[in-house]
């Protein structure tokens, strides 16, 4: 069997939109149809609302190892981690100039912070700090968090963007909800046979989908999903199964997943890219579309360590992750300084050991350039997997 | 049994409100001490944002871990709390305040003043200005088993608080906190009693703010960010609403007032300081493990804080608010919203800029902390800031807040010597 080479080219084409931290395609859609474009930051907004208005809703996740660092260093001291870096060095040398606006979700200070530092530094641009609620009563937490993103809608018209209109957010839902659908699949896949998925060219797909329209990023998905479920050449190969947990915000360098996949480890889940997966199931399109937006974040979102979790046991939805994948062990893959990953560990180190699954640790930043420490301990972690499980 | 330490080490020289606050800090840790036997409630809770009229109300006594860290690390104690709770598998990268807590807790739940603190009956999460509380309280309550109350106080990310703010508080107020307080204590909510301690706050809040506001007076009769935790203490803890807190306000200012009408300038490690050379204003908080070397450092070079961001962390009464009894709810939202670290990054620049202008500071020192994203990240762009507007110069330094490791008192005395003799050389330079 030889490799299908459309995958391929999909692949270099997902991974040239990857590499563009100018956000050319970004000015290109500009170009095209003349709407507003606007920046989020991990992990989650409702794209669906900005889709509504015809505004363009693009992933930011920080800076590429190639990235130079110049100025951003300038604003952070060495124990704050190097996502912050990167994103004001983009925004310093004009590679969001094409953003009209950013939205920094409430999931960190850190975050939290940059928000009024853009909104110094960038006078001009919509700044939104997207307070998502830790209150998940819908009459409290919901009411709050409606009106948050009604402010926000409200933000966007007076820059030029359409109104917010239910049948217009009832269509983006069902575009979205088609495109969750996708990425759902494809992570099914990769539990199934992760040497179809694998995750150095999953991630590059996902990432890439950051910069494109929904109306692009859907048949993205849809070709690599058929185009991997197809191509036999990629066989089994005797590699220990492991979900990587803690990279939901700064993420590793690709060249960082590289190294796991080739230190003899499936990932067959993970935290990357998760705005693709942050609601979990499809969003109901019939009624008060705004209200099942805000529903879908209350009752249907991933429990990431930036929610707190009232009712569940903590760590009880890592424990359920391990047992969907079939995960024969964990990777606490976090990075340095991230306040949300490394205070969430110790209570998911306690749910791997109560799912009886082996664990171990490392963190990294966006610009780590060296690998092989990680190479040997993973390495290593997948051979115990390997040779002692079962025993 | 060695004798119990006060509860925050105070300087050598105690004026007599330094002395009714340990006795009132005593006297609360007894009461805690006391609580398996007297079936106390307590509840642990954090300063900012803190509900203690609320708490009082229900007659639950109060614990903040925040402050128990910094009074470990007073006491040398957190050194060895940090590595127990990083050999528990606590990351080196993450709050220390966290770490201590849990190594304490691990070593006993000794306090500060030698006495075992009881076990929460509640966990009040108010989740005002710092991120890592949420997670703090996750992992207690892993430890405790005991309820939660989760209180989410949203960010003034533009500067102001909206009604929708206001509401979601007072509603979480209504649904989330009282109802576990009458679940933990057996009683209903008691809105006249409340109303009665937050008049008292009030009359505090008044007198803290005259006795911060001192500072303006040349030379100042205080020190605003060293002395000032001692002055803080009563209102940020247990005792806002009581009527210690009043008559210790009133006692303090009473003492500043007579300082000030003698030109006393404010008492230091070393006794008082003699001759007011440098009038600076401080952001973050202070390091706790080497406090008094800290503090030393500035009085040796005749710097007094004027103003600073941390005697505020626990509310910002100096820009005006007061709590309402007319308004219980609705003033502890304020209250909540209002707190330093809740307040967006502009706000917190134009602070410190008319800081630096209404307390005629000859300049501004950070100190940033590693422990603390809340206030530290961005802190290079508010130095950047506030030079700028202000035309004043500022210095950076960096230390922890209870972790010793990270408290280089050479580098740091070093930095503040070089910070010191650049504004005596604008002084010289100015004046020929």
């Amino acid at each position: 069997m030889t490799p299908d080479p459309r995958l391929a080219a999909l692949v270099e084409r997902a991974d040239a939109l990857f590499r563009d931290q100018s956000l050319a395609a970004v000015r290109d859609w500009k170009a095209r149809t003349g709407g507003l474009a606007v920046g989020f930051l991990p992990i989650y907004v409702p794209r669906e609302l900005l889709h509504a208005q015809g505004v363009l809703p693009v992933g930011l996740m920080g800076g590429r190892p190639d990235l130079e660092i110049i100025k951003g260093d300038a604003y952070y001291q060495s124990y704050i981690c190097h996502l912050p870096r990167s994103t004001i060095e983009l925004g310093l040398n004009g590679s969001y100039d094409a953003l009209d606006g950013l939205i920094f979700p409430a999931i960190c200070d850190v975050i939290r912070n940059l928000s009024g530092m853009w909104q110094m530094l960038f006078p001009n641009v919509l700044v939104h700090y997207l307070d998502v609620p830790q209150n998940f009563d819908p009459a409290i937490g919901g009411a709050f968090y409606r009106r948050d993103l009604e402010t926000l809608a409200q933000s966007l018209e007076a820059r030029g963007a359409r109104p917010l209109t239910d049948e217009a957010l009832r269509q983006s839902i069902a575009l979205y909800n088609e495109n969750r659908r996708l990425v759902r699949e494809l992570y099914a896949l990769r539990t199934r046979a992760p040497w179809k998925v694998p995750t150095s060219e999953l991630y590059v797909v996902l990432r890439a989908a950051l910069l494109l329209p929904v109306e692009e990023a859907t048949p993205l998905f849809a070709e690599y999903l058929a185009l991997a479920t197809a191509d036999e050449s990629r066989r089994p190969q005797d590699q220990a199964r492991v979900l990587v947990a803690g990279s939901f915000c700064e993420q590793p360098p690709l060249a960082l997943i590289k190294t796991l996949e080739r230190s003899g480890c499936y990932i067959v889940d993970d935290d990357f890219v998760q705005v693709h997966r942050f609601i979990r199931s499809d969003i109901a399109t019939d009624g008060d579309p705004l209200q099942r937006l805000v529903q879908a974040f209350l009752t249907d979102a991933v429990a990431s360590p930036t929610r707190y979790i009232a009712d569940d046991v903590k760590g009880a939805d890592l424990e359920r992750r391990i047992a969907d994948s079939g995960a024969e062990g964990v990777l606490f893959c976090a990075p340095s300084f991230c306040d949300p990953a490394l205070l969430d560990q110790p209570m998911a180190v306690r749910a791997a050991e109560r799912a009886a699954i082996p664990w171990t640790a490392f963190k990294y930043a966006e610009n780590s350039g060296q690998f092989q420490v990680i190479r040997e301990q993973a390495g290593t972690f997948a051979d115990s997997i390997k040779l002692w499980s079962g025993v | 049994m060695s004798p119990p330490p006060a509860a925050v080490a105070s300087p050598a020289q105690k004026d007599s409100s330094q002395v009714r606050q340990k006795e009132m800090i005593a006297r609360h840790f007894d009461r805690l001490a006391a609580a398996p036997e007297t079936g106390a409630r307590s509840a642990y809770t954090f300063v900012p944002g803190n509900l203690t009229e609320l708490l009082l109300s229900f007659d639950v006594l109060p614990v903040l871990p925040e402050i128990n860290a910094l009074q470990s690390a007073m006491r040398g104690k957190t050194a060895e709390y940090i590595a127990m709770a990083e050999k528990l598998g606590h990351s080196e990268d993450v709050c220390t305040y966290v770490k201590s807590d849990i190594g304490m807790m691990k070593s006993g739940n000794v306090g500060p003043t030698g006495q075992r603190l009881p076990s929460p009956d509640l966990l009040l999460l108010s989740y005002t200005g710092c991120f890592t509380f949420m997670k703090w309280f996750e992992l207690l309550r892993e430890e405790y088993h005991c309820p939660v109350a989760m209180l989410h106080v949203p960010y003034q990310a533009d500067g102001r608080i909206t009604d929708a703010m206001r509401t979601y508080v007072v509603d979480q107020l209504k649904s989330a906190v009282i109802p576990k307080l009458e679940q933990i204590t057996g009683r209903p909510y008691d809105e006249d009693r409340l109303k009665a301690l937050l008049a008292r706050s009030a009359q505090a809040e008044d007198d803290l703010v005259w006795v911060l506001q001192s500072a303006k007076h040349v030379p100042s009769p205080i020190d605003a960010y060293f002395g000032a935790v001692y002055y803080v203490g009563p209102i940020f803890s247990a005792f806002r609403g009581t009527d210690d807190a009043v008559e210790y306000y009133r006692a303090l200012r009473e003492e500043i007032a007579a300082r000030m009408r003698e030109g006393k300038g404010p008492v230091t490690p070393d006794g008082e300081m003699e001759r007011e050379r440098f009038r600076v204003v401080v952001e973050g908080p202070p390091n706790w493990t080497s406090f008094r070397q800290f503090w030393k450092m500035f009085a040796d070079e005749g710097a007094v804080a004027v103003a600073s961001t941390y005697s505020k962390v626990g509310g910002v009464y100096d820009l005006g608010f007061r709590h309402d009894p007319d308004h219980p709810l609705e003033t502890l939202a304020e209250y909540c919203l209002g707190c330093y670290t809740n307040l967006n990054l502009p706000t917190r620049i134009d602070l410190l800029t008319r800081y630096v202008q209404e307390y005629r500071a000859d300049g501004f020192l950070i100190n940033s902390v590693k422990s603390c994203n809340s206030f530290s990240a961005g802190q290079l762009h508010i130095l950047r800031e506030v030079e700028a507007r202000s035309g004043r110069p500022g210095g950076f330094i960096e230390s922890d807040l209870v972790d010793p490791r990270y408290f280089s008192a050479a580098n740091i005395k070093n930095r503040l010597e070089s910070y010191f003799q650049m504004l005596d050389q604008k002084r010289l330079g100015a004046a020929s």
